[in-house]
């Protein structure tokens, strides 16, 4: 698929802090830090596949790469032009090129548009096309995404959310971007809707060219969609490498527990599998522990991993692990 | 031996201001004491209507139980009165919910709400009951159970409530725990804890576990025996072998079929089921399925099939043409 290489998408020692407040007059407590130094590449046409339980900043990375949150520190940088050096008429003009499909299709459509001016909107925003220029281009982007076009004088709530999430799809696609920010898609949805779903998303990327990072928590619908995929935890990204590099040689002790907690649907497969079974639970990203975050739950953690934060690093040939355990 | 359980033709509607929703249209199942049933389904299949219609803990108005039977030892559930069910409830049948921080008080300590429900089913005084409720922290795997007692539930992380509310749910040694989507607001860690915790204590405890779901995946390393349900129906039951090797009926051929599998090559397309569940409200006549089914023909338009067994086995389906279909997968 990605037979150039080329990098899309670059994030550089990405931080995304969120202050907390507490007590009486809101004095400053610890921040939350969501997002903490994360460095990656998108290469153009492939999907990053990016996963983690709740609350381990995931969704953060998503949202502060198109810069709907301003980073605390860290640079992204989309064909090479570094986005926090932009102004907000630059930035709004590249942004076109970088959309987001959200997770919830209920509230990311607004209940009193219809779905022709919703997926309308980013053309009214970013170009002078003609208003019949846009309703073809609606009538278009309707008609790829499986839905009738005669659907647009609609309301969102006579859709179901399969469909709304095909109008969303839309929306996103309605300026012809290059990278698209697909942010839990499915997991608001039934089994039986999701591979619609995906299936939709896997034919428009090739269709298009589009390069997705595809963030979500499912992680057999991750490895099915994604051509190589990233483990964050508790802010961090513990391990990065191609999709069946991750599910047969993962390296990081979490990585490998995450793994074999997924659930299979083959009784005999379930029945063979060998499952790692974490202890506790996931700390309070507000005040994760000393040394490397995951030693809380490790179950191999040494004396060193609750001194020193460890290193993410290529331990082999494009396959990154933050482990003090992995040589 | 005798079932511990036996649901004829239930039949549940809600009378709502659009119309009559069929929710649970005749289903109709054996349990056996210490049985691990897997009920799968997607949103508004009537999974969790079925229990909740079995426990009476439907609400009426709007809910009403139509039709049916439930029994559990020699009585039918559906004609106790109110206080004869309380007694039911909790104690012969415990129920545990999806969502474990709205099913505990927050006003109250889990100590306190757990030795509530004993010493409302037991005789035990106060402190026996608080010394039961700390057993049985300990039992469900929470570290400090004793000194956790006196923790209010937002204490407590997910994980630990769903414990909690396993903790409660056995606390009166019930026949059958009824475990309504339990980990689905879990992280997959979390998950594999409570369903390695829970295959323990059945292997400890004995009870019958009935675990509603629509994640194919956990009942596939939990379930004896499976349940898929469709628009109100079970249309297809048998072992959990047979419903995932021997797959007979297209909409779980589909359902399967759309899950991604760890052993596809990149690429591959998933089988979606085109179309969307049937309107409960408009419940066409004939096979709920059939108009999404590949393999429907006009008289799946017409009557709805019934659930026939396959060759003699434990393993039933309800369609028309399941001999053929099996044929030609």
């Amino acid at each position: 698929m990605n037979n150039v290489d080329r990098i899309l998408v670059k994030v550089r020692n990405l931080k995304k802090y969120f202050p907390e407040t507490g007590g009486l007059i809101l004095r400053s407590a610890n921040d939350v830090k969501a997002v903490d130094d994360v460095s990656f590449d998108i290469y153009e046409q492939e999907t990053l596949g990016l996963v983690g339980e709740t609350g381990c900043g995931k969704t953060t990375v998503g949202r502060t790469m198109l810069h709907l949150y301003q980073p605390t520190a860290g640079r992204i940088f989309f064909n090479d032009v570094d986005l926090s050096a932009l102004g907000e008429r630059e930035l709004r003009n590249i942004r076109r090129k970088m959309q987001m499909i959200f997770q919830d299709p209920y509230a990311s459509l607004d209940p009193r548009m219809t779905i022709g001016s919703i997926v309308r909107a980013p053309l009214d925003v970013h170009t002078d096309q003609s208003r019949k220029e846009k309703r073809d281009r609606v009538q278009d982007l309707l008609d790829m995404v499986g839905l009738n076009p005669d659907f647009v004088n609609r309301y969102p709530h006579e859709f179901s959310g399969g469909q709304r999430q095909r109008i969303g799809i839309a929306r996103a696609l309605a300026l012809n971007p290059d990278f698209v920010v697909c942010d839990e898609p499915i997991s608001s949805l039934d089994v039986s809707i999701q591979a619609q779903v995906v299936n939709l998303l896997e034919e428009l990327q090739k269709r298009l060219g589009l390069t997705y990072l595809f963030i979500a928590h499912d992680l057999s619908m991750v490895r099915h969609i994604s051509n190589r995929m990233a483990v964050m935890y508790l802010g961090k990204i513990v391990e990065l490498a191609d999709r069946d590099e991750i599910f047969l040689n993962s390296l990081h002790p979490y990585t490998q527990a995450l793994m074999s907690a997924v659930p299979v649907p083959d009784p005999d497969l379930a029945e063979s599998k060998e499952r790692i079974i974490l202890d506790g639970d996931i700390p309070n990203p507000s005040n994760p522990p000393q040394g490397c975050n995951f030693n809380t739950r490790c179950p191999i953690a040494k004396e060193i991993c609750f001194q020193d934060e460890p290193l993410y690093k290529e331990v082999k040939e494009k396959h990154w692990v933050a482990c003090h355990l992995v040589e | 031996m005798k079932p511990l359980l036996e649901i004829r033709d239930l039949e549940t509607r809600f009378y709502t201001q659009d119309g009559e929703v069929k929710a649970v249209n005749g289903v109709s199942y054996t349990m056996d004491a210490g049985e691990i049933l897997g009920v799968v389904g997607e949103s508004g299949c009537g999974k969790s209507v079925h229990a909740l219609s079995m426990m009476q803990l439907i609400p009426d108005p709007p809910g009403k139980i139509t039709n049916g039977e439930v029994w559990l030892d020699g009585r039918d559930l559906l004609r106790l009165d109110e206080n004869q069910m309380q007694k039911v409830r909790g104690r012969e049948i415990a129920m545990i919910f999806q969502d474990p921080m709205t099913s505990l008080n927050p006003v109250y300590t889990v100590g306190f709400q757990i030795s509530e429900a004993i010493m409302l089913h037991t005789d035990m005084t106060k402190n026996e009951a608080r010394d039961r409720a700390g057993e049985l922290l300990e039992l469900v795997g929470i570290p400090g159970a004793i000194e956790r007692l006196d923790d209010y539930p937002h204490q407590f992380s997910g994980g630990m409530r769903q414990r909690a509310m396993i903790a409660m749910g056995l606390s009166c040694e019930p026949k059958l725990l009824i475990a309504d989507e339990p980990t689905t607001a879990l992280d997959v860690t979390i998950q594999a804890q409570i369903i390695d915790l829970v295959k323990k204590l059945q292997s400890e405890l004995g009870m019958a576990i009935m675990w509603i779901t629509h994640d194919l995946g956990v009942v596939a390393e939990l379930a004896q025996i499976i349940n898929v349900m469709y628009a109100g129906s079970i249309i297809e039951r048998g072992s959990v072998h047979s419903i995932y090797k021997e797959t007979k009926h297209p909409y779980t051929i589909g359902l399967l079929g759309s899950l991604p599998r760890l052993d596809d090559a990149p690429g591959t397309e998933l089988t979606s089921i085109p179309g969307l569940p049937p309107d409960l409200l408009a419940l066409p006549e004939g096979c709920p399925f059939a108009a999404r089914c590949g393999y429907r023909i006009d008289k799946c338009f017409v009557e709805k099939p019934k659930l026939v067994k396959v060759n003699g086995k434990d393993h039933s389906v309800a369609c028309w043409r399941w001999e053929e279909i099996s044929g030609l997968t």
